[in-house]
């Protein structure tokens, strides 16, 4: 069947959205066109709205819906990112279209230089000992991660609530007979674990064996959420949601941008509270940063950011590679500021303590 | 699938629009063409922004508008079954099994069933508006049968049988966006993100629902609260706000609280967060509405 050729450009667009990475079912096509159809349509911005809402746009992911409409319906070519001055426009480029600038974006050579020093007196860390950390923690993770009541109830021998559809049911098979009471409990489910990398330059060694670790959690966790934290916040979580890791790390080093830059861990996290969306993730939740909190300037963003934190999660600790040697104590201002607010400082000095203490933190709260 | 261009007398998108308005609803040109949409193709309209941009509002001007009883489910985690279709009355059920000795009883009669929002909804599809509110609040679980729900409206009761209704009914639902809907309800739905109006409509909302609000005032109030959303605040206010801080404001500037005090005193009703608070504490004046007639 020959479809009328006014049609093609109506078909050419979710060809066109499906080609960049928008999930377009068949039925929204139809609907698309049907309502292309309902509105007149009398200009361009009918066909535009309708397409909007039909293929059901995300707002972070708008401006890349607006070049590819462009592109198919006015025959105006695609810009690359890297041409596009209007920051807007770059931002939906990113892969996943989560990503924040934060402000006053600044070398720290001098620090991150500091940070290479101490981190090679730390414990080295090995391919063969990360892969076993890595397998253990895929292994525990299951029953180890830190958990809480759920609302939802289920059937329980000793529970704390009648089960009355059920004791009733029973009744009525045994003549209004109740020879036992059932009850229910509250189900049980796993804690949100949010994890914030920082990626600067004084982590850089550190980069890649952290975003092996992230990959492993959001792999082996049912509720984690992976930011990075450098001169730009991303949040990376569903970049590493396929199963290989080789595609996930890909996936993941592409939508940074910002690997091995300065950072000022501060505004970073200031950064991540001010979405409020993503502040929501961190609302009883299990929070673990990666960061040897080294930075310039005053604390006072990153004292303010960690008291937020703190009262926004169920759990807040901070783990460094600095940390490796027993005897640490935190050298930085900033750190020292905000230990109170910490639930526990711990070291990120090798995969194997990170994991260990994911899958510890259950038990220390 | 079945098309039908004109719903309840309405026609296009522009008379939507106008019916909103004279409901009390200011909608933009975009909110309208989805609600429009959404209700020519027969198919859910899924309302997603920030708090307090009016996306309940616009469920419930909707359901004025199609002369419609807006039934509202509110989620919350864990939300079941139970609690969004139908419920036995079990104590009921209990004392009938005492009383009834050895005659007949249907124990699973109308009698005996209390209807859930869903279930509501689907036995009289046209004359209700059915508002799923903040279905990102409610887990996985819940979406997954909500998703079976909005794909052939049926509820089956295993005690009874099959409700089915007649006709597709009006669904809106709204999400805060806390959290990622899945792929598949999307799908199944028309969408729009309501995004912030701009500062002449919401200067409009807020003379429309407001009682005694100069327009001076609320311009004023419009502005600034503009400028406060540009902040990284935890909770930057919503229309809602906007709304309540002018009202607020023209109290207290009628029990004599002069102009740029009555706005400060005030504040407590748009930003509801300490630490918002407490960061805007030095620079507030420079934001709060100055003279405001």
């Amino acid at each position: 069947m020959s479809l009328p050729r006014a049609l093609q450009p109506f078909l050419g667009l979710p060809h066109a959205l499906k080609g960049a990475g928008f999930a377009v079912s068949p039925d929204q096509t139809i609907d698309f066109i049907a309502a292309v159809g309902l509105l007149g349509p009398r200009d361009m911005t009918d066909i535009w709205r309708a397409g909007r809402a039909l293929f059901a746009i995300p707002p972070e992911r708008m401006a890349e819906y607006d070049a590819i409409f462009r592109a198919v319906f006015l025959n105006q070519v695609v810009q690359s990112p890297v041409d596009d001055d209007e920051d807007d426009e770059v931002e939906a480029y990113e892969p996943t279209g989560d990503t924040d600038d934060i402000e006053s974006p600044e070398d720290d050579s001098e620090v991150g230089a500091e940070a290479t020093v101490i981190e090679r007196l730390g414990r080295r860390d090995l391919g063969d000992s990360v892969d076993a950390a890595l397998d253990r923690f895929k292994r525990d993770a299951a029953r180890a991660l830190p958990r809480r009541l759920s609302y939802r109830r289920r059937a329980f021998r000793k529970g704390d609530r009648l089960d009355m559809r059920r004791i009733l049911r029973e009744a009525v098979r045994r003549d209004g007979d109740v020879p036992r009471l059932f009850e229910t409990q509250r189900k049980q489910r796993q804690r949100r674990v949010l994890l914030l990398i920082d990626v600067s330059g004084s982590m850089k060694d550190r980069s890649e064996a952290m975003l092996r670790l992230a990959h492993a959690v959001v792999q082996a966790a049912e509720w984690a959420e992976v930011f990075t934290l450098g001169t730009r916040l991303t949040r990376i979580t569903e970049s590493l949601r396929p199963a290989d890791r080789g595609a996930a790390l890909a996936r993941a080093s592409e939508a940074i941008a910002d690997f091995d830059g300065g950072t000022r861990i501060g505004d970073a996290l200031a950064a991540y509270l001010a979405v409020p969306r993503y502040a929501g993730f961190a609302r009883g939740a299990a929070v673990v940063v990666l960061s040897d909190g080294l930075e310039r300037g005053m604390p006072n963003a990153l004292i303010d950011a960690a008291s937020r934190l703190s009262r926004l999660a169920c759990r807040f600790d901070w783990l460094t590679p600095l940390a490796a040697d027993p005897d640490y104590t935190p050298a930085t201002e900033g750190l020292t500021a905000i230990l109170p607010m910490i639930d526990q400082l711990g070291s990120a000095a090798t995969t194997a303590d990170i994991t260990e203490h994911i899958l510890t933190m259950a038990r220390a709260a | 699938m079945a098309v039908t261009p004109n719903i309840a007398g309405i026609r296009a998108p522009e008379e939507l629009r106008r019916a909103l308005t004279d409901a009390q609803y200011l909608a933009d040109d975009a909110l309208s063409t989805a609600a429009y949409l959404a209700l020519a193709l027969g198919k859910p309209l899924l309302l997603e922004g920030a708090p307090g941009v009016g996306k309940t509002e616009a469920a419930k001007a909707l359901g004025g508008v199609l002369g419609r009883n807006v039934i509202r489910l509110q989620c919350f985690e864990g939300i079941d079954a139970a609690a969004a279709l139908y419920e036995w009355n079990y104590p009921r059920q209990m004392l009938a099994i005492r009383q009834a000795d050895d005659a007949h009883l249907n124990l699973y009669s109308e009698d005996y069933l209390q209807e859930r929002p869903l279930l509501q909804a689907l036995r009289n599809p046209t004359g209700t508006l059915l508002l799923i509110d903040e279905i990102d609040r409610s887990d996985q679980e819940f979406e997954a049968f909500l998703l079976e729900f909005l794909s052939d409206f049926t509820i089956s009761i295993p005690e009874t049988g099959t409700v089915r209704a007649a006709q597709a009914p009006v669904v809106v639902l709204t999400s805060n966006r806390t959290r990622d809907l899945h792929e598949a309800l999307r799908r199944r739905c028309v969408y729009h993100w309501i995004d912030y109006p701009d500062a002449a409509l919401e200067a409009e909302i807020v003379m429309t629902r407001a009682s005694s609000v100069a327009r001076g005032t609320a311009e004023a109030v419009v502005a600034s609260v503009g400028l406060l959303r540009a902040e990284p605040l935890a909770k930057p206010p919503g229309v809602a706000e906007t709304v309540e801080w002018a009202e607020a404001a023209t109290l207290l500037n009628q029990q004599g609280a002069r102009w740029p005090d009555a706005f400060k005193r005030s504040i407590g009703v748009a930003l509801k967060d300490h630490d918002d608070l407490s960061y805007m504490a030095e620079r507030l004046s420079s934001v709060l509405p100055g003279e405001a007639a």
